[in-house]
């Protein structure tokens, strides 16, 4: 599964996006997060402002953190948008 | 959903400029019943003189595909003919254009409709992100997410 990173939070993590195989225990997308808020401090610095994280699945919002996300081949985290 | 030949959806990420003749054009001669066209174009304003530059970030494919069901979304509220909607991305200097919207429509207010509805939902769920280049050589301040863009969305809920 690939992950990608945008804003404040590539800038953090200091990668534009990651090749990851998820744990067997992560299922859901709520999983996920409390996955990746144990993977470092910088992580940690980001998902632990679970209000300010977007998440969207193959290029589609989503904020049911209930989602089953075994099958999402992209999954992307960044801040609110700021464009136009 | 089924569109039209008559209705055209036109819309492009660059980092190149865009020529609002051009596009304007390109929107008017496909459907002679067009009677209005309505056009938004948001530009990098300096902040007082502290500004140089905004740095757009953009998620390719993603910030495609959401203006076109802005887009799309929009053609159908308003009965619009066309929009034309291009975002540009990289560094943009001072005075230089960002992004521009054009709504064509039989009759105005559809137009003006149309184009304040797409440019209210670009702004708060197209990916896109703004980083502040300022004068002083101060490089980095991402731009926070306003709440008056999300309260600009409550207009359209009825």
């Amino acid at each position: 599964m690939k992950l990608v990173y945008f804003s404040w939070i590539r800038e953090r993590l200091d990668m534009s996006d990651e090749e990851i195989s998820l744990p067997e225990n992560v299922i859901s997308l709520g999983d996920l997060t409390s996955w990746m808020n144990t993977r470092g401090d910088e992580f940690k610095a980001v998902f632990e402002h679970k209000n300010v994280v977007r998440i969207a699945i193959d290029q589609e919002h989503v904020d049911d953190m209930t989602l089953d996300i075994t099958q999402a081949k992209e999954i992307a985290f960044f801040p609110p948008m700021t464009g136009g | 959903m089924t569109v039209s030949p008559h209705v055209k959806i036109n819309v492009k990420i660059q980092t190149d400029d865009f020529d609002l003749n051009i596009e304007i054009d390109k929107l008017k001669y496909h459907n002679k019943n067009i009677g209005a066209i309505v056009s938004f174009v948001g530009l990098c304003r300096d902040e007082s003189d502290s500004l140089s530059a905004l740095e757009i970030e953009h998620y390719p494919g993603m910030a495609e595909r959401q203006i076109k069901n802005i887009s799309s979304d929009a053609i159908h509220k308003f009965s619009l003919f066309g929009i034309t909607a291009i975002h540009r991305f990289g560094k943009i200097k001072t005075g230089e254009n960002i992004v521009l919207v054009i709504a064509s429509a039989p009759h105005r207010q559809a137009a003006f409709d149309g184009a304040n509805y797409v440019m209210d939902f670009l702004k708060t769920s197209a990916p896109f992100w703004k980083k502040e280049h300022f004068k002083d050589g101060v490089s980095g301040k991402w731009v926070d997410a306003k709440d008056a863009d999300n309260t600009a969305l409550d207009k359209w809920k009825h």
